[in-house]
């Protein structure tokens, strides 16, 4: 089963990184997927722009508005996502976990997958 | 998971927004420093044993605010207030919940701060280093390297900048539309020069100096922040990620300038790129022009082509025209004259900055620039002349290397390049 690990933080905080903390996170979060995708477990990863890159279309109305930001103002942001092949939930957290320790602070929320398209885009 | 590199993040995070509300709280920058510095204490002794709260800055804010009444209480032997242990209590967490202000007063809380730091009265040196010191938090230490001045001189110039911010009266109510909007032109132009300090100087001083840019950077995202819907602020942002994405390939091993055109485009900091050119798309998406847009669609140009030659000289000739009409000033000609020399050739890029002359004598680039065209148009004498003065008034001991290069390669073959056509517009 496919499960998308959603990645929480307060990109203030993320944005305060140094430059020496964001690769030491980096590389250790490497090395966690690293072990994923040497196992087959690892779908598409992405660490998405800060949310003032966002543009969010409302799409409630017609015509559909276009607004700058992201679709949620919370605390917390929604700034990566990992897809992973894991048998049930319990070894989906333990993949998360393992990523969070890699890089603490914040939430991941694990989201089985219903349907899912590789696409050939992002490749 | 409380590790040190951690928790410095979370503060320096957290310190715009909780610096900004304990100003608006005493009404005096030292004591709203003091009280931050002394929440910070005390986070470093208590976080690490509770874990972080949910909410720093709020966290921030309840305990500085406690710690400089209870200061105040202690000499008037009054109650203590909670600790900071005991506000990780269920109910004083509330406590801190119900102090949370709402986005708005956040917003000109932090926008206030920044326009104290760059209030008119204080000039431009005194506007960065205060801000460097009291939105960013760098040591007076950190900012001294940066400015290439000692210690003990930049201590005084913060002081000195303090004392006249006191002495000034900014008003604490919430601004109106209009002075709210004239406070964020003055912080636009504060962080930009701030950006233009980092990018500009001595390659010795590198190191130090891109931490400034990287701080203006920062500073750009958090007004973006605040204001997620301008295009001119969005634009800001994106000119100076753009220009900052192309810091690796600007020297080279020896420190010398490396011109746009011979730069190792790979080096360039791609992401850094996705992020300004995906705010220059937001921002033009408004239909409201502006100078830091036009500027900001040029370096975006730049930034596309993914070799020298793919550069759209033709539409960045436009753009600067269009920032003549906007801002004229003669320095945007001289880059004008750059994107015309390319498209039209060095006859009419000459022909557009001779009437210059006057106001850009003692202008290095001014010379540079027309040291290069005349090479280019073999007129070597005249360009000698040139590249003389250009060395004259270099800045630093790297753009009078690159002219002296120039100077030596005179004689051999006529090469392209100019060393203008590196730089933004000041």
């Amino acid at each position: 089963m496919q499960y998308a690990i959603l990645c929480y933080h307060d990109e203030k905080v993320t944005c305060a990184w140094s430059k020496e903390h964001d690769e030491a996170v980096m590389a250790k979060l490497g090395a966690v997927i690293k072990k994923l995708a040497d196992k087959g477990k690892l779908g598409p990863v992405a660490r998405l722009l800060p949310t003032t890159a966002a543009t969010t279309l409302r799409k409630d109305r017609e015509p559909p508005i276009v607004i700058d930001g992201p679709f949620a103002e919370t605390k917390e942001q929604l700034l990566g996502f990992y897809i992973v092949d894991c048998a049930n939930l319990d070894e989906a957290l333990t993949i998360a976990k393992e990523l969070g320790a890699a890089n603490p602070g914040g939430a991941h929320e694990i989201r089985p997958v219903g349907q899912f398209w590789a696409g050939k885009a992002a490749s | 998971v409380t590790d040190a590199g951690w928790m410095a993040s979370v503060l320096t995070a957290a310190r715009p927004q909780a610096v900004a509300a304990l100003l608006r709280q005493f009404r005096a920058l030292d004591m709203a420093e003091e009280a931050f510095q002394e929440a910070c204490l005390r986070a470093l002794r208590t976080w690490p044993k509770h874990g972080p709260p949910r909410d720093a800055a709020a966290w921030l804010i309840m305990v500085g605010k406690n710690a400089a009444i209870d200061g105040v209480r202690r000499q008037g032997k009054l109650e203590p207030l909670p600790s900071a242990e005991q506000l990780f209590d269920r109910a004083d967490t509330e406590a801190v919940a119900v102090e949370r202000i709402d986005d708005a007063d956040y917003r000109d809380d932090i926008l206030r701060l920044l326009f104290i730091c760059c209030h008119p009265e204080l000039p431009a040196t005194q506007q960065i280093a205060l801000a460097l010191r009291i939105v960013s938090g760098l040591s007076v230490k950190q900012i001294a390297r940066a400015f290439l001045v000692s210690e003990a001189a930049m201590e005084q110039r913060i002081t000195r900048a303090k004392a006249r911010v006191s002495a000034a009266d900014v008003p604490f109510e919430a601004p109106g539309a209009v002075e709210r909007s004239e406070r964020a032109a003055a912080v636009i132009a504060m962080i930009y020069l701030l950006f233009n300090e980092g990018y500009t100087t001595d390659v010795a001083a590198r190191g130090a100096k891109s931490a400034l840019c990287e701080e203006a950077i920062r500073l750009g995202r958090l007004l973006l922040q605040l204001f997620p819907t301008e295009p001119e602020i969005m634009a800001l942002a994106a000119l100076m990620m753009l220009q900052h994405a192309r810091a690796p390939a600007r020297f080279d091993a020896e420190g010398q300038t490396i011109l746009l055109d011979d730069q190792d485009r790979s080096l360039w900091n791609r992401t850094m790129i996705a992020e300004g050119l995906a705010l220059v798309d937001k921002a033009l998406r408004h239909s409201r022009p502006g100078p830091y847009q036009v500027q900001a669609a040029i370096a975006a140009l730049h930034a596309r082509a993914t070799r020298p030659e793919d550069t759209d000289w033709a539409q960045i000739d436009l753009l600067y025209a269009t920032l003549e009409r906007m801002q004229p000033s003669p320095v945007v000609t001289l880059n004008r004259a750059i994107a015309v020399a390319k498209v039209r050739g060095p006859d009419e890029a000459l022909a557009l900055i001779e009437p210059l002359g006057a106001k850009l004598a003692n202008y290095f680039y001014f010379h540079g620039a027309r040291g290069a065209l005349l090479k280019q148009l073999g007129r070597v004498d005249e360009a000698r002349v040139a590249f003389d003065r250009a060395i004259a008034l270099a800045n630093t001991p790297a753009e009078a290397a690159h002219i002296r290069q120039q100077l030596d390669r005179l004689d051999a073959a006529p090469a392209a390049g100019l060393l203008i056509g590196s730089r933004k517009i000041v």
